[in-house]
């Protein structure tokens, strides 16, 4: 181990100089990285940020030699002297682990299901032992492996390193992932969206947990995110990376407070603020509770049923709102919180299981098909995933005119004038209902889903994270579409999120769900300005801001709370 | 769109319509060996298509002519003269029979494939998005098939159906029912895992949410979707619908020289020729089934290793630098393979 530190010296542990990566595929070669150089100095934090496509992914990738076989890249990378990209692949072996290491995006999945966490990690220390043409001990390896879990945090790792990833929740699994990553007590690690699949609270632990291995080991960090939020926790330089070029490379604090092109500017200005632009903003009380309630759940419970012998999983346990004409619900809440079992309840997609459900008056409890039929076509739905959501064999014109076709059996010309007004109205040209769903980009198609749930003008639409799977700039765009559609149609909508801010931006009413319960309700200014339960207030704690210097004030006056 | 980072579509990037056949945009796709494997297989399964077609053009003699005006025609003779390929112990012409044989096999394999094609498709879909005891049974019964060695089944059935001797007609019929029960259960569990992997997809449930019924999402959505994998189950099917049928043939059950030439009986009548040094009975047919699988099996494995990216070899990129316009329509490229797959 200290022959490592020696070698780190105060030079720079990484320098990436002109790199090129072309990926050979059908269509012709694809430029994914045309032309990056930065360099990490010892102990900092450089994040690489940039939308899908901006070859951030790619080029941590190289670092470490992951490309596939249809890539080839030129230029420089080098770590401790070696050039990765011109190494041959033992010299490439050797470098892995030792002097880089990754940490990936899913935790569940970096980790083989089949073995113990302390054989996994361990298993980079034997790797590396016997090129030496020495052997490590059993023994030796398991106590290193020890060593390494107690470093990221994991309670008890005499015991739980003979655990399988399946008995550690998902943060831990994620740091016993960067426990592998430090088994060899790398100089540099890249972590490519190391929380992106993680919830917000168990991302501020795994945050805090890497500021931690800097501050104690020295470890460089390359953070690869799109995340701004996290940027600004964390990274002490940031290189915004846009369709394979650098556009912008300065310190956090600067890059914050003063972006100097024109994209960043674009990008930082879509990232939702907490407590900026709220929907509910001058409210003082609910609004819209004149009209016709169109949702009511009282006491909902919605249980999965157990295997056979064990208890079922109760996803929703009694859970009590009304939706009323016109207004936007906003229902948050972290994964496993049962917001979208409550959502596809709506639509009649899960069965209720305990409690009532009330949909346009009619009782959900005893849903059968052939009754709730007429209902559905007052009911919108606008799904997570554009991409999937969207049948590939038909035209966009075709999915959106389905439940025109379905419910009132117009004239292909009706349809086809419906459908282009639709599309319009959603800001696609008409011209777009020939196409097929992949030939749009995500955003426009998250818009086409949005006219499909809208052409029946229905009274209620449920949007369950229709931005989740979107960039942040498209995903402002798309956010404030559907606030001028909603305001414009006026109908009623239940809006799904994980993200705090985005249901802020459009809800009047905001419900929080913690493990199956609302603990919380209110106009939403009041649940993300004063939050009334412990869960909303750790929940608004851990949302990191997009500004290094508040989120810095905010890290601390929230320790003692996140720590709990 | 106002974002800088939505990459606009590249107007119209689908080929024209011939360019966008199977076979065609497959043979596009590829290089190399599996440029190389694809066309043998091509040339092979395209010679036995025309063979077929014109056996009565190209066949001397017909399947069962014992004589011509020159009189009988002489037994076990050897290559040569009048009769290219020798003739057999029976008289026949083996050039002929091997011809001949060729319709026989693409009538077995177009029967046999598309009965179970159409009955295994439909219950597939059926089974699977319906579920429930309906599912349990068809599996338990398509299990049962699995179960039993498929030459077997094909005995059973073949006398089940014509009693184990018959006419052509008959023959093919017998050949590819038995074939048909074997077939089905393969083309059952694949459509069926299929319609169950699409069944929760967020499109189905998309439709499912604007009150679609079952029949109009079953064959819209995810007949459509489930079916796609299906060319490739036929040309390796195809060739496993003839090693079955030479399989019967050569067992006894198969169609009587008379009524058709079928390679899988000529093989049997040669056994006793093989001790005694007369090769040419045996050598010929067996090489015009061996052709014919190796160029449907060539042409099937190809084309599922070229559906595959992962498995689908690619030019070298080229290490130079690029324009950007090249970029944009290979990153609408990407975005329709991703979506796609």
């Amino acid at each position: 181990m200290t022959t490592n530190i020696d070698k780190r010296g105060t030079g720079p542990v990484l320098d990436i100089d002109h790199l090129k990566v072309t990926f050979a595929t059908d269509a012709g070669d694809v430029y994914a990285v045309k032309d990056v150089s930065l360099e990490v100095r010892p102990g900092e934090v450089v994040a690489i940020v940039g939308e899908s496509g901006s070859g951030k992914t790619v080029t941590a990738k190289t670092i470490l030699g992951l490309l596939p076989e249809t890539a080839i890249s030129s230029g420089a990378v080098l770590i401790n002297g070696n050039n990765v990209i011109s190494v041959s692949a033992a010299k490439l072996r050797q470098i892995r682990g030792r002097d880089v290491a990754m940490v990936f995006q899913e935790p569940s999945t970096a980790l083989n299901p089949v073995f113990t966490v302390g054989w996994q990690i361990a298993e980079g220390i034997r790797a590396h032992a016997h090129g030496k043409g020495g052997k490590v001990s059993a023994k030796e390896a398991k106590s290193r492996a020890i060593e390494a879990l107690r470093k990221v945090g994991i309670p008890d790792p005499e015991n739980r390193v003979d655990y399988y990833p399946h008995q550690f929740s998902g943060g831990q699994k994620q740091r016993v992932v960067i426990a592998a990553a430090l088994a060899l007590n790398p100089g540099l690690i890249v972590a490519d969206e190391p929380t992106t699949a993680l919830d917000v609270t168990v991302q501020a632990e795994i945050l805090q947990l890497l500021r931690d291995l800097r501050d104690k080991y020295g470890t460089s960090i390359v953070l690869i995110t799109h995340n701004m939020g996290v940027v600004a926790d964390l990274a002490d330089r940031v290189v915004v990376m846009y369709q394979g070029d650098v556009v912008e490379e300065a310190t956090a604090k600067v890059l914050f407070a003063e972006p100097k092109q024109e994209y960043t500017r674009k990008l930082l200005a879509a990232v939702p603020h907490l407590g900026r632009n709220s929907a509910s903003e001058g409210l003082t009380a609910r609004a819209h509770q004149g009209g016709k309630v169109l949702v009511e759940a009282k006491g909902l419970t919605i249980e999965y049923p157990g295997r056979l012998g064990s208890p079922g999983f109760k996803a929703v346990d009694g859970v009590s709102f009304t939706l009323s004409e016109g207004e936007v619900f906003g229902l948050v809440g972290e994964s496993g919180s049962g917001k979208t079992t409550i959502g596809r309840a709506i639509a009649g997609l899960n069965r209720t299981t305990g409690g009532s459900l009330k949909v346009l008056g009619y009782e959900m409890l005893n849903l059968k098909e052939r009754t709730f039929k007429p209902l559905r076509k007052e009911i919108g739905f606008v799904f997570q995933d554009p991409a999937a959501s969207f049948n590939p064999q038909l035209t966009i014109g075709d999915c959106v005119a389905e439940p025109l076709i379905i419910h009132s059996n117009p004239s292909p010309a009706q349809a086809r004038k419906r459908v282009g007004e639709l599309l319009e109205s959603v800001q696609l040209p008409a011209s777009y209902a020939d196409r097929f769903p992949h030939e749009l980009s995500g955003g426009q198609r998250q818009r086409a889903s949005l006219a499909r749930a809208l052409i029946l003008n229905p009274k209620l639409l449920i949007a369950d994270e229709p931005t989740s799977a979107l960039d942040v700039s498209v995903q402002a765009v798309v956010l404030e579409l559907f606030k001028d559609i909603q305001a414009e149609f006026g109908f009623a909508a239940l809006f799904i999120s994980h993200d705090l801010a985005v249901v802020d931006i459009l809800s009047h009413w905001v419900g929080v769900l913690y493990k199956g319960k609302l603990v919380e309700q209110g106009l939403g200014t009041q649940v993300m300005g004063a939050p009334q339960h412990d869960y909303t207030r750790r929940l608004i704690a851990s949302l990191p801001v997009p500004d290094p210097d508040e989120q810095a004030k905010r890290r601390e006056a929230n320790r003692a709370l996140l720590a709990g | 769109m106002s974002t800088p980072t939505t990459v606009e579509p590249a107007a119209d990037p689908r080929a024209p319509l011939f360019r966008r056949l199977p076979v065609i945009s497959h043979f596009n796709k590829s290089v190399g060996l599996q440029r190389g494997m694809l066309v043998a297989g091509l040339i092979l399964t395209t010679a036995f298509v025309l063979t077929a077609i014109f056996a009565p053009l190209l066949a001397p003699y017909g399947y069962a002519q014992l004589s011509d005006a020159d009189g009988s025609f002489p037994a076990q003779q050897a290559p040569g003269g009048k009769h290219l390929l020798g003739t057999t112990v029976g008289g026949y012409d083996v050039l002929s029979r091997v011809i001949w044989g060729t319709q026989t096999a693409i009538m077995v394999i177009v029967v046999a494939v598309l009965m179970s094609i159409f009955i295994g498709v439909i219950l597939g879909l059926v089974s699977g998005y319906i579920g429930g005891w309906l599912d349990r049974i068809l599996v338990v019964v398509a299990d049962a098939i699995y179960a039993f060695p498929s030459l077997l089944v094909a005995i059973v059935m073949a006398i089940v159906i014509s009693g184990g001797q018959s006419s052509l007609l008959g023959g093919i019929m017998a050949a590819a029912i038995s074939i048909t029960v074997v077939f089905i259960p393969q083309y059952f569990r694949v459509i069926r895992a299929e319609t169950i992997r699409l069944k929760a997809e967020p499109f189905v449930e998309a439709a499912k949410v604007v009150g679609a019924s079952d029949i109009r999402i079953m064959s819209r959505h995810i007949y459509k979707n489930a079916t796609r994998t299906l060319p490739l189950i036929f040309t390796l099917n195809a060739s496993e619908a003839i090693l079955t049928m030479a399989g019967l043939g050569f067992l006894g059950f198969g169609i009587e020289p008379s009524s058709a030439a079928e390679w899988g009986f000529d093989l049997k009548q040669a056994l006793a020729d093989t001790t005694s040094g007369i090769w040419w009975t045996g050598v010929f047919p067996g090489l015009a089934i061996v052709l014919t699988v190796v160029g449907l099996t060539l042409m099937g494995e190809s084309i599922n290793d070229l559906n595959d990216p992962r498995l689908r070899g690619r030019k070298k990129a080229a290490s130079g630098k690029g324009g950007p316009d090249s970029n944009a329509a290979a990153k609408a490229g990407i975005q329709a393979e991703v979506s796609s797959s």
